[in-house]
């Protein structure tokens, strides 16, 4: 058994000596020539920033490497120790006790934010108002009547609400009792799930109302509005007597909040240039959505979109390197 | 005829005696569960008796980051040279040096590969299986997924070999330890396969990193476990004579294992090889989700944007390299070593390994002249994607309403009120009827591991996520069982009908679920039928399967004999085909728990709220201890169902005189 092992460990060693003898030292490119670890994450905009930011640093000269993760659970272990070197969206709406718990660890760094701001609230098609007239308004969804035309058998009387995944940060149960609201609040596992109700539904002008985000394809595609709550502010979630309901938290809407850009605490010291040009990165929401939708609506591909827009803003770049 | 005797032996008493104690048990939970009041504590586990095993583990996970991350992380550089040596082979080409002026060495042509999978198909089984690994190469190559797809394999061509070099030792020594693996092995190995995957992302982050070394490592932990058992089970079937006559020629312990032991049990091993592979293209998702990238990373995306069309045929084309690496080892598996002739040269010896490297070496040097060697050129893509889309459209617009009223009435009427009765069922009835029911079926020794899984369940605070996860499973592999064994009775009477389903099967085996999760919740909206009907679709495949092998191999000669004596085609059905097949079918139905077992992380996605949401939340959380913890209530769950369903089939072939 042992000799077995041992040869496998030997082989593999040796493997390895031989491909690190094998790589020609490198010409000299801008402080280290070790890739940056960008990372992809399941969602377009994300993946759009991504490729635009590494585009960038690739004409600056870095080796930029692109490795597939997990959203949330990277921002405690990717990040902390640089296998992942930068992550270019994490929302305050939905990541916000993941970036406390990464902050606390002092291995990663903010960036800053990335532009565009974060907008997550109840959201309907527009053709629900016929059947519920009051809207906008957060009040008439109050109306039996109104919660009706939201109803599926399972739930009637009362309406039916999607919400997103648990994991989410939604304050949605919390949310409906505070408000009073005759709805039953039913959460998709993740977000693919939420968004084939959604196309499901609006094919057949069929009634339903879900938690949609912005940045997002999905309000470009479907015509709908959200439902205007109490503003949210960060009382509303910690002061029970603070709005409608003095006896409870969460009487409000959702938090608006900004997306920042997350780095490895060591690339500050790794690449320098290459950091400024993180830290400087941002890009204008409209721009953005309307890049997603080149993606998403139009069927090209990322890479594409991404060269575009780096060739099409060269000036802009250029300054953030300097 | 053995049923009838014992009626009349003197073991009646104790069949009585049995009985008394089920109803006693029954009635006792039965009043627990009307009147929880009288003791609330064996209804609902207190919360101030959890065993904070959760965080126990953390700690643990903690400390192992703290002090050994220097061992992991080399363990990661010493994987990760074969695995970049492959990647780049296969997918993305060398590079040397950086920026304008670095040196690029081209990846293996498209059309080499196609060409070489081609010649391997000829090699191991003619003209026919060349054709189908090429036509497999180049649906792949048509439809665009060439480039994730080679990733997939140059994941799969380094896993695989790990799995089976790992998987012969550890099964040369349990077969010559037993005790070794009556002890850890056999436990390991069932938990490997039972734990879900997601349970273990998190610690393998935190030790070996974000990179494609620790997809290959999960995927390697969940493959592992059948070659391991096949490796046993080779050793074990080389007959009597052939280990004796390696003694006597006078080979040493080591000499008889390698030229003779192993040789002897190729068939067997080669199965194993087989199921490996299988399995590892089973976790081609899960890894991408860990810097892997590749196939299962597309379909994942292509979900997000609810590109049902792209994710199906990035789906399908996982399909097709399992095919092709499936009929291929399979084959590889029935060649029959030939007998090696003196004084031929390598080319001659292998003609078509040396005609697959030369086609492969010409192609990829063509390529650096001719772009449309080197990479599928545009033109000749092609998509069925909308087509796809269109179908799942027309279904929604046309058949929602009927699909609604059905979804509607199973759940009030099913599902609901099954849920209810589980989720409200007293932990320690539930404790007490499963270990009572372990020690009728096989003994005190069952009885007491059944008991202390069940007890987990409910020591960690998780006994309601527990029994929601015990109704979706066991509602789903019920009716997965009832389809799939009329359907496996159907397949082995008609071989047409057959022909028809084996194909759906491996597709819906091979298929990532993901790809028709997204269509159903569309059809079936968020909820526990969608759940139930993804669950069905990927479990109901070892039922059709074992049930049509075990009537299917029940001797012609016993067949006759009901037919000389007179049986009708009700009696021989009834008497003699089912009786006789019954233990494949018991041994495809536990096959059929643990599938349904294996889905509810899957489930987690459309949103289920019982472990696999757990697991989930965990993942989110980056917290390793309670993910692993729902992973062991998880594993236990299906642990406690294999034993109790295991013993059940024993005592069932006892009693029918079958053994």
């Amino acid at each position: 058994m042992y000799r077995y092992v041992k040869g496998v460990l030997t082989g593999g060693a040796c493997a390895a000596l031989l491909s690190l003898a094998g790589l020609p030292q490198a010409m000299a490119a801008p402080e280290s020539n070790d890739p940056i670890k960008i990372a992809l994450f399941d969602w377009t905009s994300v993946n759009l920033n991504a490729k635009i930011l590494g585009g960038i640093l690739t004409k600056l000269g870095y080796n930029v490497e692109y490795p597939t993760a997990d959203y949330l659970s990277s921002l405690t272990t990717g990040l902390t120790n640089g296998d992942i070197d930068i992550g270019v969206e994490f929302w305050d709406t939905t990541a916000a006790e993941a970036m406390k718990a990464s902050d606390a660890t002092g291995q990663t760094e903010r960036l800053g934010a990335l532009g565009p701001k974060a907008k997550e609230e109840w959201w309907y098609p527009l053709y629900m108002k016929e059947k519920c007239p009051g809207l906008p308004d957060w009040k008439a969804l109050k109306d039996p009547k109104c919660a009706e035309a939201f109803s599926t058998p399972d739930t009637a009387p009362k309406g039916r609400y999607l919400g997103g995944p648990v994991t989410w940060e939604g304050f949605d149960d919390e949310r409906v009792e505070a408000l009073g609201l005759p709805f039953t609040v039913v959460h998709a596992g993740t977000d693919g799930a939420m968004f084939a109700e959604l196309d499901s539904a609006y094919q057949r002008k069929a009634p339903i109302l879900l938690w949609i985000y912005s940045p997002h394809w999905a309000p470009a595609k479907y015509q709908g509005e959200w439902v205007q709550f109490p503003e949210y502010e960060p009382a509303c979630y910690t002061d029970p007597k603070w709005g409608v309901n003095p006896d409870k938290k969460y009487d409000c809407g959702k938090p608006h909040g900004e997306i920042w850009k997350y780095s490895w605490k060591g690339l500050k010291d790794k690449w320098p240039g290459a950091y400024k040009v993180a830290k400087a990165y941002t890009i204008d929401v409209n721009e953005l959505n309307k890049l997603s939708g080149q993606v998403d609506l139009d069927g090209k591909s990322i890479d594409d979109v991404a060269a575009q827009w780096i060739n099409a803003n060269e000036a802009k770049w250029k300054e953030w390197a300097k | 005829m053995t049923v009838a005797d014992t009626r009349t032996s003197p073991r009646a008493p104790a069949i009585a005696g049995w009985t008394l104690i089920w109803v006693a048990a029954v009635a006792c939970v039965a009043i627990l569960y009307m009147l929880p009041d009288i003791a609330p504590w064996a209804v609902k586990y207190p919360s101030d008796a959890v065993i904070p095993i959760a965080d126990w583990i953390s700690a643990f996970m903690a400390w192992l980051k703290t002090n050994f991350t220097w061992l992991t992380r080399s363990i990661t550089d010493v994987f990760n040279v074969p695995l970049q040596w492959a990647i780049s082979l296969l997918a993305k080409g060398w590079k040397f040096g950086y920026g304008p002026d670095a040196l690029t060495l081209p990846r293996l042509s498209w059309i080499g590969v196609c060409a070489a999978f081609a010649l391997a198909g000829y090699a191991f089984g003619g003209i026919r299986l060349a054709a189908l690994a090429a036509g497999c190469m180049i649906y792949i190559a048509l439809f665009g997924q060439w480039d994730s797809a080679m990733l997939t394999l140059a994941l799969i061509a380094i896993s695989v070999p790990l799995c089976v070099i790992f998987g012969l030792l550890l099964g040369i020594l349990a077969f010559r330890k037993p005790w070794i693996d009556r002890s850890i092995i056999q436990p390991m190995l069932d938990l490997m396969q039972t734990m879900p995957t997601f349970a273990y992302l998190i610690p393998m982050l935190l030790l070996f990193g974000n990179s494609p070394v620790s997809g290959m490592l999960a995927t390697a932990i969940f493959a592992m476990p059948p070659m391991v058992r096949s490796t046993v089970l080779a050793l074990k079937r080389v007959p009597h004579e052939i280990d004796d006559f390696g003694e006597m020629v006078g080979c040493t312990q080591r000499q008889k294992l390698l030229k003779v032991l192993l040789p002897s049990g190729r068939p067997t091993l080669m199965v194993g090889v087989n199921q490996v592979i299988m399995l590892a293209l089973n976790m081609v998702i899960i890894s991408s989700m860990i810097g892997a990238g590749g196939l299962g990373y597309d379909v994942l995306l292509a979900l997000r944007a609810l590109k049902i069309g792209q994710s199906m045929e990035a789906g399908l084309a996982i399909v097709a390299l399992a095919i092709v690496l499936d009929r291929l080892s399979q084959a590889a598996a029935r060649q029959r070593p030939s007998a090696h002739v003196p004084d031929q040269n390598f080319v001659q010896r292998y003609p078509m390994l040396t005609a697959a490297v030369a086609v492969l070496a010409g192609t990829t040097v063509l390529s650096h002249f001719v772009p449309a060697f080197a990479s599928v050129p545009a033109a000749i893509k092609m998509s069925t994607a909308p087509w796809w889309k269109a179908v799942v459209d027309w279904v929604n617009i046309h058949f929602f309403d009927a699909i609604e009223a059905f979804r509607t009435f199973l759940l009030l009427y099913i599902l609901n009120p099954i849920r209810d009765f589980l989720v409200g069922f007293p932990w320690l009835g539930m404790v007490l009827l499963v270990g009572l029911a372990g020690y009728r079926l096989s003994g005190a020794r069952l009885a007491v591991i059944v008991v202390l899984m069940t007890a987990f369940c409910a020591a960690t605070g998780l006994w309601e996520k527990s029994m929601a996860t015990l109704y979706l499973c066991g509602v789903s592999a019920i009716v997965a069982a009832l389809f799939g064994i009329a359907l496996g009775i159907a397949a082995s009477r008609s071989d047409r009908f057959a022909a028809f389903l084996m194909p759906i099967c491996d597709t819906l085996q091979t298929l990532p679920s993901f790809c028709f999760i997204i269509p159903v919740v569309m059809l079936f909206r968020v909820g526990d039928v969608t759940a139930m009907i993804a669950t069905v679709l990927f479990a109901i495949v070892p039922a059709i399967r074992y049930t049509n092998h075990g009537i299917r191999q029940i001797p012609e000669s016993l067949i006759e004999a009901a037919t000389v004596s007179g049986c009708t085609r009700r009696q021989m059905f009834w008497r003699v085909q089912l009786p006789l097949a019954l233990p494949e079918i018991m041994l495809g139905l536990n096959q059929t728990v643990l599938l349904a077992l294996s889905m509810i992380i899957i489930c987690a996605m459309i949103g289920t709220r019982d472990l696999g949401q757990e697991v989930f939340i965990a993942l989110a959380k980056a917290d390793a201890g309670r993910g692993l913890t729902a992973g062991f209530a998880i594993a236990f769950i299906g642990i406690v169902a294999d034993r109790l369903l295991r013993a059940s089939t024993d005592r069932l072939q006892s009693r029918l005189g079958l053994v």
